[in-house]
């Protein structure tokens, strides 16, 4: 008998605090698998945002640091500059990452920082209950947008993949999502190809995945994910955004 | 049986995401138990069918699900 | 050794780099530029790494994630910047990462002035962040204890795993002195195996470093144990000088910049006959609040002078506090960049005494 799969060694034990159906225990397992198949989880070093996933450092099995509300890229800027041989990843939200962090993302891809970020878009704020995020589409309801988003009072979303490739530091920005078995399978390969690229000293990479939140959207699991695929991946269009490498071949 | 699903059930949140993802459709919620948080929790009834695709255990957010095969 | 001229911005940087420092992370801002400057070109020599940040938040970050993996780190800024670090600061000390900061001071409130200022006492020792903490304050008052007090500063903050903030006037980032690159008394300094975060390679559990603690239990419990090592910092890292003071009737209190001024003063008014003493914190927390008092309670002892580079002072609340009420104390400010003269202190001195004949 052999085990096709179990947990992986990429992460601890702790049982995640995530709502049932949140997408960040999916996406925390496909970068766990991702280290641990590239034989990189001993030299890992991660950064987690303030948001849902705030426990993330007792969720990976990797040494993890636990930024400011939005300074992961520049908590990885350190940890990667002083360890320019090591696999360094932030993991951010949309508030974490497209808000508060937004100067602090930008400038880590102008730099081209080597590392890694894990950008989870769900178009909300979840962990302080449901508020309206720059993601958030038009139209939708939060708790800071009680009859929906509107553009005159917030604007249009941020497509904050497209806004990245048009620094010449991101290497590779691509968007995906884990509704179904061929988007997770595509977003692992992405997790995975960022994290070869910046072992290769490419430059920053950047994968964003577009994620459901059943509790502040209001909806079950199953209808969230239905509501990804038909809403979200309309505005933020899913696909390879800007791979470098490809381009030369 | 060529295949085997467990299922750490206590862990379950009964999210039902697995239930959409098996190509067999024999992963479904077991309406007849209630786990130590709550839920009914995921489940296997007819194991015989199981391909051990590992396709319910990949899409599992608390990695409640071990798959393994004969 | 032989002295050497070095401008204190400079020569602050080049001690960080004797002292160790493996990165800086900074942003121009006037009066302390010539930090980061001297940094980009020097520390590439040595192999080590510099990167200008795109604000004081985001250095004070990348100063955490580094110092975070044991890294010696260091951030330097000015008073409005040292504003924007106040959150890192307030992380490194809930993670315990140590980390030297250097705050060359400026007037403010807001943009306020470029010229050299005293008025971020409070936020140096009241701490300007959120949460119950507290950092070792060293202030120099000259380049040699500028350059001094930054390399010991390192040692400081890796013995308590704490950041330590080297807080002085821009006068003395400004201005250039002889020095003498002296030995620093190196400590017993604790290993950073267990919490640094240097990836895991082989170590059965992974280190993590976080300042949330979501239980209030544990929160208390965290908080606790912080209090105690700010207790032993309290114990152990308090500095002043007292010069003149034996049979002074008045005593000058003064740091940085005023307290070299006052030196100046007091020798006029000795001339004179009026006998005058500096007592001088050099630890602007924790401040010697014991040594002030038992200098205020002694008999020769008429009257306090409290001298700053702040209009509304911002030490005298820590004068205050030391004297009790044991003697009176009046106050000299300055603000907005100028700097109290002799003849101001001289003056000022004068009618302290007469007010309390």
């Amino acid at each position: 008998m052999a085990i096709v799969y179990e947990k992986s060694k990429g992460l601890t034990d702790v049982e995640m605090h995530y709502c049932p159906g949140c997408h960040h225990g999916i996406i925390h397992k496909l970068v766990a698998e991702s280290l641990v198949e590239l034989g990189l989880l001993d030299e890992a070093i991660g950064v987690c945002p303030v948001g849902c996933s705030v426990f993330a450092f007792k969720y990976f099995s990797c040494d993890m640091q636990e930024a400011a509300h939005g300074r992961a890229p520049a908590v990885a800027t350190g940890i990667k500059r002083t360890h320019p041989n090591q696999a360094v990843f932030t993991y951010q939200g949309d508030g974490d990452l497209a808000s508060i962090g937004a100067g602090e993302i930008v400038h880590a891809a102008m730099r081209g920082e080597k590392f890694t970020t894990i950008f989870i878009n769900n178009a909300i704020y979840g962990m302080t209950g449901g508020q309206m995020a720059p993601t958030t589409l038009i139209g939708q309801k939060a708790s800071t947008c009680p009859t929906g988003r509107t553009v005159e009072q917030a604007g249009m979303p941020i497509r904050v993949s497209e806004m990245l490739a048009t620094l010449d530091g991101c290497v590779y920005a691509e968007r995906v999502c884990v509704t179904d078995m061929a988007n997770l399978n595509k977003a692992k390969r992405a997790i995975k190809k960022a994290f070869e690229k910046q072992m290769r000293n490419e430059g920053f990479t950047f994968v964003e995945v577009l994620s459901t939140c059943p509790t502040n959207w209001g909806m079950t699991p199953l209808k969230a994910n239905e509501w990804l695929k038909n809403e979200m991946a309309a505005y933020y269009p899913l696909g390879v955004i800007k791979d470098i490498s490809a381009e030369v071949k | 049986m060529s295949a085997r699903v467990t299922f750490n059930t206590d862990r379950c949140k009964g999210c039902e995401l697995c239930t959409t993802v098996c190509p067999k459709h024999i992963v479904v919620m077991d309406e007849s138990v209630v786990n130590r948080k709550g839920y009914h929790p995921a489940t296997v009834k007819e194991m015989e069918l199981c391909i051990g695709c590992a396709s319910c255990a990949k899409m599992c957010p608390d990695s409640v699900i071990t798959v393994e095969k004969f | 050794m032989a002295k050497e001229l070095w401008k204190g911005n400079e020569a602050i940087a080049e001690a960080a780099i004797r002292a160790g420092c493996d990165c800086y992370f900074g942003y121009p801002i006037t009066p302390q530029s010539e930090v980061p400057e001297y940094m980009s070109a020097h520390m590439p020599k040595h192999g080590r790494i510099f990167v200008q940040a795109e604000s004081e938040l985001a250095a004070i970050n990348m100063v955490y994630g580094a110092a975070g993996c044991g890294m010696r780190a260091m951030t330097s800024s000015s008073s409005p910047g040292i504003s924007l670090k106040q959150e890192g600061i307030s992380y490194l000390i809930g993670s315990e990462i140590p980390a030297v900061i250097v705050n060359c001071m400026r007037g403010g409130p807001g943009l306020g002035t470029i010229q050299p200022g005293q008025s971020d006492y409070y936020q140096a020792t009241r701490g300007g962040g959120n949460g119950d903490y507290r950092t070792v304050v060293l202030s120099p008052a000259n380049i040699q204890e500028a350059v001094d007090y930054v390399q010991e500063a390192f040692d400081i903050a890796d013995q308590y795993r704490n950041p330590v903030m080297v807080v002085m006037d821009g006068m003395i980032g400004q201005m250039m002195e002889p020095i003498e690159w002296r030995e620093i008394p190196k400590r017993n300094l604790p290993s950073k195996d267990s919490w640094a975060t240097t990836g895991r390679k082989g170590r059965a559990e992974h280190n993590t470093l976080n300042s949330l603690y979501i239980e209030p239990e544990l929160c208390d419990v965290h908080n606790q144990n912080l209090s105690r090592k700010f207790a032993e910092m309290e114990k152990n890292e308090v500095r002043w000088e007292e010069i003149r003071c034996d049979d002074a009737e008045i005593v000058i209190t003064a740091y940085g910049t005023p307290a070299r001024i006052a030196l100046t003063a007091i020798e006029v008014l000795r001339s004179e006959g009026i006998k005058v003493g500096l007592f001088r914190p050099i630890t602007l927390w924790p401040f010697p609040e014991k040594a002030l008092h038992e200098l205020a309670g002694k008999d020769h002892v008429k009257a306090i002078l409290d001298v700053e580079m702040s209009s509304t002072g911002q030490m005298i609340d820590d004068i205050r506090l030391g004297v009790e009420g044991q003697k009176p104390i009046s106050f000299l400010g300055r603000a907005g960049g100028v700097i109290p003269t002799v003849e101001e202190m001289v003056e000022a001195v004068k009618n302290t005494l007469k007010e309390v004949q």
